[in-house]
């Protein structure tokens, strides 16, 4: 498949969804994302007819938003919770051991800080794809890194 | 007799393996013959106990928690022998009801929050579910409104506006067109109270919302839930096509000729949506940008139309009014906080999880009697209260009265209710820096000082914590902090100096001064 074709009818069958609706434009690029694990330079222009909106302001709402990637991700993503909660049970120190295990996986996984994710009374707390953990550990970490890296 | 076993569905229980139990409980009922009945509920609350299974009989339902999967044939042995009462297993907590964390609490808000089945429309009528509303459709818009206004109810979002007030104002307003936005964008760290309530009784949160419907006069409800609650965006479909299919959300609600859809929204990541003028720039598609008031939403709100907006649990305390009666909920509090709040315990702290309790609780009952303390069991060194905007406190202050009043007394503020604990080992000159950082991520860049303000604060702190002139350098930092509080267009950047200053008021140590 050309790399520049990825999903191009798709933009044209998600706009369709939401009637075309502009204002529907974050709930778009959300289903856009979860087709193809990221948002393809390519697909904005169309996105941009479909909602009759210019294409800055399409690329202007995805640069806004931490949700919205504009390059593929790993297979396994893991967003670290770096909130206050999760730093007062030693966040940082598993942010750090995840870089530098991601930075050793090829491309495998990646992972990112987010700002809380809602279970702070079990801090710290991440999410891998779409599971959140919670009371998490340098042990469960390297386990969940290694697991995804095979 | 079937026997009948109750466990979470709440995505924190999930994330300690409540999913993995329920498996396991399924496979051993299999493998036993034995005739068990597996229901989830929403969470308790009390997340140490985590996941929390529980056991209907007929003295009441007695619990056993933290399980593991492993310890699951032990409990299914000990069903067999229906000897529950006197159950000699590790885990066993007794009756859940009669656990002091539990059994201290006023649950209003979250009375059926672990109890019921969060999607069964029979459970929540069963349990007091839909009586708020069908009282609301016999009293009529002007009365809703009243009664609201007598319960004293205040934002539970952070504000502390009189919720009253502004569905008075939304309700005065002629436009044809009204909307009520429900924001379920949970970003403060260390708060979980919309999402246990979202997904543990979603019914109530969109019970609240028709009656605010009614009350304004508002067609159309929209919910805004962030991105990073997948589970509570699920929950609340569900639950809006139950309600729809049962006529209680549609064109014509109960026959009372009211009409009302609710839709809902998902966020992207982004913590300042939280405010109220970004998230409906937001809902209506754009970027999350702050919008200078006036005008007020409540007269020219989404698509420029008079807009409800309310917190979740703003909205899903009004049923609970409207049926038991504003001077009840009056009656709890203290001084100008009326009714209950959801406190959230959180960060390092042995029993971390929700309190609801009527407003006037010092801290330090919440952090030692229901907390006992932190969990490295490493000396306490302050709180957090009110989320990543808000103040340190610390041993000293832990007499405050929780209360929007006294806490504003205090140099501090309740926020969203959230409380991060924090041990002995934290550099508050480290978390002073990044509460300016937190600010420069997440600014919505629309304002000078918060955009650029905020980098400058970290950047200051940077020297500062390396001991580059540090009284020059905290001088710089109180500026900043004058300005950004004085300047900023929203809350962002006008309470990043709170925690800021707090942390260098209250530990000046950490920031290489003399104490």
């Amino acid at each position: 498949m050309d790399k520049n074709n990825v999903g191009a009818d798709l933009p044209k069958e998600i706009c369709a969804k939401y009637q075309n609706n502009r204002h529907a434009l974050i709930e778009i690029l959300h289903d856009v994302q979860e087709e193809l694990g990221y948002i393809p330079e390519a697909l904005v222009p169309e996105i941009a007819d479909q909602l009759n909106v210019t294409r800055a302001h399409i690329n202007g709402v995805i640069s806004f938003y931490e949700d919205f990637k504009t390059a593929p991700i790993a297979n396994t993503h893991l967003k670290i919770c770096r909130g206050e909660a999760c730093q007062s049970m030693g966040a940082d120190a598993l942010i750090e051991q995840a870089n530098q295990l991601t930075a050793q996986s090829q491309g495998k996984i990646s992972s990112e800080p987010v700002y809380c994710l809602g279970n702070c009374a079990l801090a710290p707390a991440m999410m891998a794809g779409e599971k959140l953990i919670g009371l998490l550990d340098e042990k469960s970490l390297s386990k969940i890194i290694k697991k995804a890296g095979q | 007799m079937s026997i009948v076993l109750y466990l979470p569905n709440d995505s924190a229980a999930i994330s300690v393996g409540a999913d993995d139990v329920a498996k396991e409980i399924l496979a051993q009922a299999k493998n036993t013959g034995l005739d068990i009945k597996l229901l989830r509920n929403g969470s308790r609350g009390m997340f140490w106990l985590e996941p929390l299974l529980e056991v209907v009989t007929k003295a009441g339902r007695i619990g056993f928690g933290p399980v593991s999967p492993e310890e699951v044939g032990g409990i299914v042995d000990a069903l067999a022998k229906e000897n529950f009462e006197n159950a000699d297993h590790a885990k066993f907590l007794g009756l859940v009801e009669e656990i002091p964390y539990l059994k201290n609490q006023q649950r209003i808000t979250f009375k059926r929050v672990g109890i019921i089945e969060p999607l069964n429309l029979e459970d929540y009528q069963k349990h007091g579910g839909l009586e708020g509303l069908k009282k609301a459709l016999t009293l009529g818009s002007e009365k809703i409104v009243e009664e609201v206004l007598t319960s004293g109810l205040r934002g539970r979002g952070g504000a502390g506006f009189p919720a009253g007030i502004k569905w008075k104002t939304v309700a005065a307003q002629t436009a044809k067109q009204k909307y009520i936005c429900c924001n379920a964008d949970e970003g403060d760290s260390g708060t979980f109270a919309d999402r246990m309530l979202m997904e543990g009784d979603p019914f109530c949160l969109l019970e609240g919302m028709i009656i605010a419907a009614i009350a304004t006069g508002a067609n159309k409800g929209l919910i805004y839930v962030r991105s990073e609650y997948p589970a509570s965006i699920k929950t609340l479909k569900n639950a809006i096509n139950i309600l729809e299919k049962s006529n209680w959300l549609g064109p014509d609600i109960d026959g009372s000729g009211h009409g009302f859809e609710i839709e809902v929204r998902r966020g992207a990541g982004s913590y300042v949506c939280g405010e109220e003028s970004a998230m409906l720039e937001s809902l209506e598609g754009k970027r999350g940008q702050v919008k200078v008031k006036p005008p007020i939403p409540a007269i020219s709100g989404l698509f420029g139309k008079p807009t409800l907006v309310n917190n979740v649990l703003t909205l899903a305390s009004v049923p609970m009014i409207l049926a038991d009666g504003a001077k009840a909920y009056r009656a709890l509090g203290r001084d100008k906080s009326h009714g209950t709040q959801a406190f959230q315990l959180a960060g390092n702290i042995k029993h971390g999880g929700l309190v609801e309790l009527a407003f006037g609780v010092s801290l330090r009952e919440l952090i030692e009697d229901f907390g006992e303390g932190t969990k490295s069991e490493k000396p306490f060194k302050c709180a957090q209260l009110g989320g990543p905007l808000g103040a340190y406190v610390n041993e000293e202050m832990l007499d405050l009265s929780m209360d929007y009043e006294a806490l504003a007394k205090g140099g501090a503020m309740l926020g969203h209710g959230g409380i991060v604990v924090f041990d002995e080992q934290t550099d508050m000159a480290k978390m002073a820096r990044f509460a300016f950082e937190f600010c420069a991520i997440e600014s919505c860049g629309k304002c000078t000082p918060c955009r650029i303000g905020s980098v400058r604060g970290y950047e200051t702190m940077d020297k500062l914590i390396a001991g580059e002139n540090v009284d020059q350098n905290l001088e710089l930092i109180e500026d900043l902090c004058a300005i950004l509080e004085e300047s900023s267009l929203c809350a962002m950047g006008g309470l990043t100096p709170l925690p800021v200053r707090s942390a260098i008021k209250l530990f000046p140590k950490d920031f290489g001064l003399e104490g």
